[in-house]
């Protein structure tokens, strides 16, 4: 496919982009932070200015064409600023995990060859200084925060403002060559480099040109007519690849305002005071605020219950047609409206959803239910598939034609073509240009004319032309009967259930599907107390008879759902655990956007999973674990083997 | 021995100032109980002092002269130079020394920040009738205040919980917020009577890395009491040791531990 040129006229790169925007909406708010209690504003030409300077200031320390710098914290403007000043150098900007531990950051910095790296505070600085030994090509750090850091050696070390008063200083000095080098800059140069979070192996890093950068942001900002007086909330990882396409890419390009949250955990409360327009979530932040609601419903006094429960009656019932647009009796109107004045306004108000325009969900299958929730409260929520290699879009919903079980039609200028396995091939201006260093990986996942293997299986509806993925496609299987085991359909319906954190389904080549599960403290937790039911910890709850039961309808009521469905009946959980412990990131059990690393999990449990085969009904266990502070420790448990109920498939016996 | 008025340097390369606060001679009786014998001791600039004793031995008596909020019988307390008389607790407060309590001592009704910004009300000059018209002066003092208040919010990362009332909070994070309230009046002393006590060791972590980095960052000169002693011999520069309201023992954290008397008070010995 030939790749697409940029029109005369139009910015090249994300630099060029801040220059135009700050000669266009100059006085327009460009970002957001709230520090010291008060959201502190940015209009466009004191970000271009700010940027500028921090970028002069790199040059002064060296930094040179080619680069690679590495941005480390959580979302702050200034750390955007970092990505933007080191395009504008020449470098690449390589945003990492906050979160990751120091030898995950080792592989990651010594593979690119960082040179200098921009971090949030004391903790990144901390982990960096660890491993530096192993990071031969590193050089320089530079910190926003000097809190703890007064008396670390500076001789490599520099605070942020003190770069950029060093920029503004050696202006006269590195101007020329600046600009020179942003002159360079066109849709083929390289505009960030993203590492992908790795459910197999170690991560690859994926180069994003300007162009997978600009005509992406351009062609989706249509999709959804996003417009400059937009806001956003950048709280997702500054290293996940939706976050740079929403709040640089998209922000670049429209010039819509990113707000930055105080802190992780003021989230929900800056999320109400900005009441973003625009807003993405990975469907597991929307269970949660559900899952509250719900809560704090139960607790509420029962003339408010009745109340919620009646409007949301009525808002489940014609919430998502008005939202479409459809037809809807005048009565039913006139109930969602008086709903809208006493419920629904509140609710989202609460939520800090009042505002939001078009909103997205993506990263992994939502509950029907909650889906339909959030739309029956007429807020805009809609899906998108996607992933990094894409950068991001490859199907999304239109406004009018959002179902829970698909994930949209393609996106302006992608191709899709749905191969053999069922696996689905994408093909788009988006397509990224290479794994960095790893030629093999690239020519492996993109083939010769541009397309790229998504490794979900899937396939398009023919009416309406909507995609639907039914799992990973390596995932997929088959039982030993012959019948289609697809893990992650049966998961996802698991885990629509409040009372389940996580499943984890096995089965491939074997004769019955089993599963692992872990409860959501939030929701068993809430409700044990409202039953008077102690515990000590989650292990415990875990455990608990009326707990196992609980579950043990849950995995029955998904049986009965698999079964009607022909292709994948064979997928029912003959039998279950409710593990001991909750998957976690830290332990390698999940990755850090919490997807299940399956192999990991069979080799550490291999002793469950043999229990869950050998009809035995318990079985003794100790567990690893590690603390967020890098210690190791065991948990040791004895846990209870369930068997749940079939059923058979009710369509196929009606019709032999 | 240091001479009073100059500074030295640690051998972990902290400066350490001239001596600040000086206790000669101290005895504290309570009717017939000498809760404090005879104890001196001194406190220097920007360090650390630690003040250490098993249960009775008179810590928070000891605490509670430094904070002139009991007079001692006996002895003169020496304060930035000269010899401090009798003085009320506001007055304390006005020359620069803060303090938090062992039980807490919040206003469990209001939020974090009010909370906070009552620790300012030495730095609020302003009379009750321009307060209560609330222009002009009055606005930007209030204005002025309430920036150095979020600061010390942020510094001590208790953003998510600034509205919340306090009597909502967990434990660990009143104690937090009480040392919040004393940072509030920008102190040149800071007491802290059992800063960790009751909590567990993740809490007591977090509680000595905001020790040290106030320490640290405004050169906040810190006198504390403390029972975990492996907090104290990490955190301090100089430990006091008390035992039976007397002076037992009194250096280094590496001085103390190696010192007879403390370690027999400590570890028990058969009393003649």
């Amino acid at each position: 496919m030939a790749l697409i040129e940029c029109p005369a006229g139009q910015p090249a790169s994300v630099p060029a982009l801040l220059h135009r925007n700050a000669k266009q909406f100059a006085d327009a708010p460009a970002y957001r932070e709230k520090e010291y209690g008060i959201w502190q504003s940015w209009t466009w030409s004191q970000t271009r200015d700010e940027v500028e300077a921090l970028a002069l200031g790199f040059m002064e320390l060296g930094l040179n064409e080619g680069d690679f710098v590495a941005i480390i914290g959580r979302n702050r403007p200034r750390l955007y600023w970092a990505m933007m000043a080191a395009e504008m150098c020449g470098a690449v900007p390589v945003p990492l995990y906050q979160d990751a531990n120091a030898e995950e950051m080792a592989y990651v910095m010594s593979h690119c060859g960082a040179r200098f790296a921009v971090v949030g505070d004391q903790e990144q600085v901390d982990k960096i200084l660890d491993v530096k030994d192993q990071l031969p090509e590193f050089e320089r750090m530079i910190y926003l925060d000097p809190r703890g850091l007064r008396k670390y050696d500076h001789e490599h070390l520099d605070q942020y403002m003190a770069v950029q008063e060093m920029g503004r200083k050696n202006r006269e000095k590195h101007i020329a060559e600046l600009e020179a080098r942003q002159a360079k800059l066109n849709y083929d140069s390289t505009g960030v480099m993203l590492y992908t979070s790795g459910t197999t192996g170690k991560p690859k890093g994926v180069v994003l040109s300007n162009r997978n950068v600009i005509e992406t942001a351009k062609s989706s900002s249509q999709f959804d007519n996003l417009q400059q007086t937009d806001d956003i909330l950048a709280y997702l990882p500054m290293a996940w690849v939706g976050d740079f396409i929403f709040s640089v890419g998209q922000a670049m390009w429209t010039g819509f305002c990113t707000n930055c949250p105080e802190s992780a955990d003021t989230m929900h409360v800056d999320l109400r005071e900005i009441g973003p327009t625009y807003y993405f979530a990975p469907p597991r932040v929307f269970e949660t605020q559900l899952t509250n609601v719900m809560i704090r419903m139960e607790d509420a006094s029962r003339f408010k219950k009745k109340l919620f429960d009646y409007f949301m009656a009525v808002a489940r019932k014609v919430g998502p047609d008005i939202l479409d647009g459809k037809e809807v009796g005048f009565m039913d109107r006139m109930k969602y409206r008086l709903g809208e004045l006493f419920i629904y306004g509140p609710l989202k108000n609460t939520l800090g959803f009042s505002r939001v325009r078009v909103g997205y969900t993506a990263g992994e299958a939502i509950g029907p239910e909650i889906f339909d929730f959030y739309r029956s409260l007429g807020i805009n929520l809609k899906q998108l598939y996607g992933q990094t290699e894409a950068t991001v879009f490859i199907t999304a919903q239109p406004d009018g034609q959002v179902r829970s079980d698909t994930v949209g039609v393609t996106c302006p200028g992608v191709e899709l073509k749905i191969a053999d396995n069922g696996e689905v091939f994408y093909r788009s201006p988006g397509v990224f240009v290479e794994y960095y260093k790893n030629a093999e990986s690239t020519a492996d996942t993109k083939d010769a004319e541009g397309w790229v293997a998504t490794g979900d299986a899937g396939f398009i509806e023919p009416d309406t032309g909507h995609l639907r993925i039914i799992d990973r496609a390596k995932d997929v299987g088959k039982m030993a009967s012959g019948s289609l085991f697809a893990p992650k359909y049966v998961e996802n319906k698991l885990k629509f259930f409040p009372n389940v954190l996580e499943a984890v389904v096995f089965g491939n080549g074997k004769d019955e599907c089993t599963a692992f599960i872990n409860i959501d403290l939030t929701a068993v937790g809430n409700w044990a107390e409202r039953n008077n039911i102690g515990y000590a910890s989650y292990q415990e709850l875990a455990r608990h008879p009326q707990v196992m039961q609980q579950i043990q309808e849950h995995v029955e009521a998904v049986n009965e759902s698999v079964a009607e469905d022909e292709m994948l009946s064979g997928c029912q959980l003959h039998r279950f655990v409710v593990l001991h412990k909750e998957l976690d990131a830290d332990d390698g059990e999940l990755t850090r956007t919490r997807k299940v690393r399956r192999r990991i999990i069979e080799e550490k449990y291999a002793d469950i999973i043999g229990a869950l085969y050998d009809g035995s009904e318990q079985i003794s266990t100790e567990t690893e674990v590690t603390y967020e502070d890098g210690r190791k420790g065991s948990i040791k448990a004895t846990l209870e083997v369930r068997s749940a109920k079939v059923f058979a498939d009710n369509r196929k016996m009606a019709a032999e | 021995m240091k001479d009073n008025a100059e500074s030295y340097v640690t051998e972990d390369g902290r400066t350490i100032g001239p001596v600040v606060m000086e206790m000669k001679n101290i005895t504290l009786r309570f009717g017939g109980v000498e809760a404090i014998k005879d104890i001196s001791f001194d406190i220097r600039e920007g360090e650390i002092r630690a003040i250490i004793g098993p249960n009775g031995a008179g810590k928070s008596s000891m605490l509670n002269v430094i904070s002139g909020f009991y007079v001692p019988q006996e002895g003169e307390v020496w304060y930035k130079g000269s010899r401090r008389p009798p003085v009320k607790p506001f007055e304390v407060a006005q020359q620069g020394i803060a303090r938090t309590f062992q039980n807490i001592a919040l206003f469990e009704g209001m939020s974090v920040l009010d909370n906070v910004m009552t620790g300012r009300l030495t730095h609020m000059k302003t009379g009750l009738f321009s307060q209560m018209m609330w222009r002009g002066a009055a606005e930007r003092e209030e204005v002025a205040n309430r920036e150095v208040a979020e600061k010390i919010i942020d510094f001590l990362e208790i953003q998510a919980i600034r509205k919340t009332p306090v009597a909502r909070l967990p434990y660990g994070l009143k104690k937090r917020v009480e040392l919040a309230r004393a940072l509030a009046a920008e102190p040149s002393i800071l007491l802290l009577d059992e800063p960790m006590a009751g909590m567990n060791v993740e809490e007591k972590e977090d509680m000595s890395r905001f020790i040290l980095d106030v320490n640290d960052e405004f050169g906040t000169t810190i006198a504390l009491i403390e029972h975990d002693m492996g907090v104290v011999m990490d955190l301090s520069d100089r430990v006091v040791v008390m035992d039976y309201g007397k002076k037992i023992g009194d250096g280094t954290p590496h001085e103390v531990r190696n010192n007879q008397a403390v370690i027999d008070a400590y570890l028990g010995v058969a009393h003649d």
